[in-house]
């Protein structure tokens, strides 16, 4: 029986190797400008990435220091 | 053949009649050799084909931008209340809440705001690994070496025993590892010690979709953002990350090149990316077109391994936490490090950028949990990002105490300038 359930076994390996070979794929070039353009276009939205002023920042710290 | 059959979805019994079927109709030459050969040549080919089309590096496609700089972190909250490690964390779409789960047992919700602990509930097994808000905020799920996944509804009522309403969904056949709700409060995704993830109905237990193809442990997983479809992608201890479609069971994408478990799965907000932690101590990227590795995240000074990456809202970052006790901040799209972290006094288990992208929430072994988030000065009413520490401390990360002397040394005004902040 395991000899069998092993054959089962390595055809659905196969199988899904099959699947996967022939995806469509695109150039690493023209994903990785399409990553690069998403970061661009929502930059100014990320408060991590660029900063967020006091009045809308929930976890700010009260303490403020002014130059002369 | 009297085998004990689990409770299972009709896609299940397809498959398993299907199974029945090829046994009886095996050709003679099907032989496990030629079967093992043909397996070789189309990994061959995958591999092949892959690298047709690898015509450049993600970082050279980034040469052209402008570089961050350095970035400063600082804790802004810390969580104290959980009596041994944190395994799990967890924000709610309301930007303050935040569930976590501990070694200890325990399940905490929590006001990131004003620290204060809103809601605690005893689980009924030790090694709670996994937890998760429900969408509604109404509801939080958990799980661990119960093998299960329960979904406690939260009372106003503080009074109330939350134990009382809770509900059993997910039954796995070894340890939970990871779960999350997908778009709403009915369904949840499990992933398992047993090698297998599962899509579950609330509100009947039932097991609508199982996903098999991990020859190891299921460490996490992370559901594709709404935009792009019903797809997750899973990790593991067989060092593969997986994409998977949520509807049929089939993992339609593969990706094998971590040298160890890979701890955390999440994606990169436009959701045609993902980026995964290892206990190879690097973090990596992978896009879903061009179907391969795009980036590498790492330095050779850091060889412990990362437990939990998030990205930022953009994508520009990613953060890892890792077991030698600090956060690493990574520029996605240069693969260099903008930010280190330190502060937790144990390894960190779990990281999670909050839903409005101001902070992100990190837990650890040192049964605390921090928000942090970047560092600002105010200076005469402009708010002003620190992006250059300088003071004597050589070690970039280390947080300014609000109340020593700090030394500025501006470009534009060209002069020392010493305030007590």
């Amino acid at each position: 029986m395991s000899g069998s359930s092993n054959i089962v076994a390595m055809k659905k390996i196969v199988q899904q190797l099959r699947f996967e070979a022939n995806i469509n794929r695109v150039k690493v070039s023209q994903a990785a400008a399409e990553l690069q353009q998403f970061c661009v276009q929502n930059a100014l939205q990320d408060p991590l990435l660029t900063g967020v002023s006091s009045s809308t920042n929930p976890f700010r710290t009260q303490k403020v220091c002014s130059f002369l | 053949k009297n085998r004990q059959l689990p409770l299972l979805s009709s896609a299940n019994l397809v498959f398993l009649v299907e199974m029945a079927a090829q046994e009886v109709a095996s050709q003679p030459s099907d032989t496990l050799t030629t079967l093992k050969t043909e397996s070789e040549t189309l990994k061959t080919k995958l591999e092949e084909e892959r690298a047709k089309l690898h015509d450049v590096e993600l970082h050279q496609v980034a040469e052209k931008i402008e570089a961050l700089g350095q970035f400063v972190m600082k804790t802004r909250r810390t969580l104290k209340g959980h009596g041994n490690k944190v395994l799990c964390m967890d924000w709610c779409k309301d930007k303050r809440r935040i569930v976590s789960s501990s070694q200890d047992g325990k399940v905490i919700v929590w006001d990131a705001f004003t620290t204060n602990k809103e809601h605690a509930v005893t689980m009924p097994c030790t090694w709670v690994m996994a937890c998760a808000y429900a969408p509604s905020g109404c509801a939080v799920a958990c799980g661990g070496l119960d093998n299960k996944c329960s979904v406690y509804p939260l009372s106003l009522d503080k009074n109330e025993n939350l134990a009382a309403k809770k509900k059993s969904v997910a039954m796995h056949t070894n340890y939970l590892s990871a779960c999350c709700f997908t778009n709403s409060d009915m369904q949840i995704l499990t992933s398992s010690g047993d090698g297998t993830c599962a899509l579950w109905d609330v509100e009947s237990g039932q097991m609508l979709q199982s996903f098999h193809g991990h020859a190891a442990d299921v460490l996490c997983l992370d559901l594709a953002p709404s935009e792009t479809g019903n797809t997750f992608v899973s990790g593991g201890c067989d060092k593969k990350a997986c994409v998977w479609d949520m509807r049929t069971g089939q993992c339609i994408q593969s990706f094998e090149t971590h040298e160890s478990d890979i701890n955390s799965v999440r994606y990169y907000p436009s959701g045609d990316a993902f980026a995964s932690g290892s206990d190879d101590a690097t973090c990596r990227l992978y896009d879903l077109r061009a179907d391969r590795e795009v980036a590498i995240y790492s330095k050779e000074s850091i060889i412990f391994g990362t437990s939990s990456v998030d990205f930022s809202l953009s994508g520009r970052l990613l953060f890892g936490g890792y077991n030698d006790y600090t956060i690493n901040v990574w520029d996605v799209l240069k693969g260099t490090r903008v930010s280190i972290l330190f502060g937790h006094e144990n390894r960190v288990s779990t990281l999670r950028v909050s839903p409005d992208g101001t902070a992100f929430c990190s837990g650890s072994w040192d049964h605390t949990l921090r928000v942090s988030g970047q560092k600002y000065l105010r200076l005469s009413g402009v708010v002003m990002k620190v992006s250059h520490l300088f003071c004597l401390s050589p070690d970039l990360g280390l947080n300014v105490d609000w109340n020593s002397d700090v030394s500025l040394f501006s470009p534009q005004l060209d002069s020392r300038i010493t305030r007590r902040l």
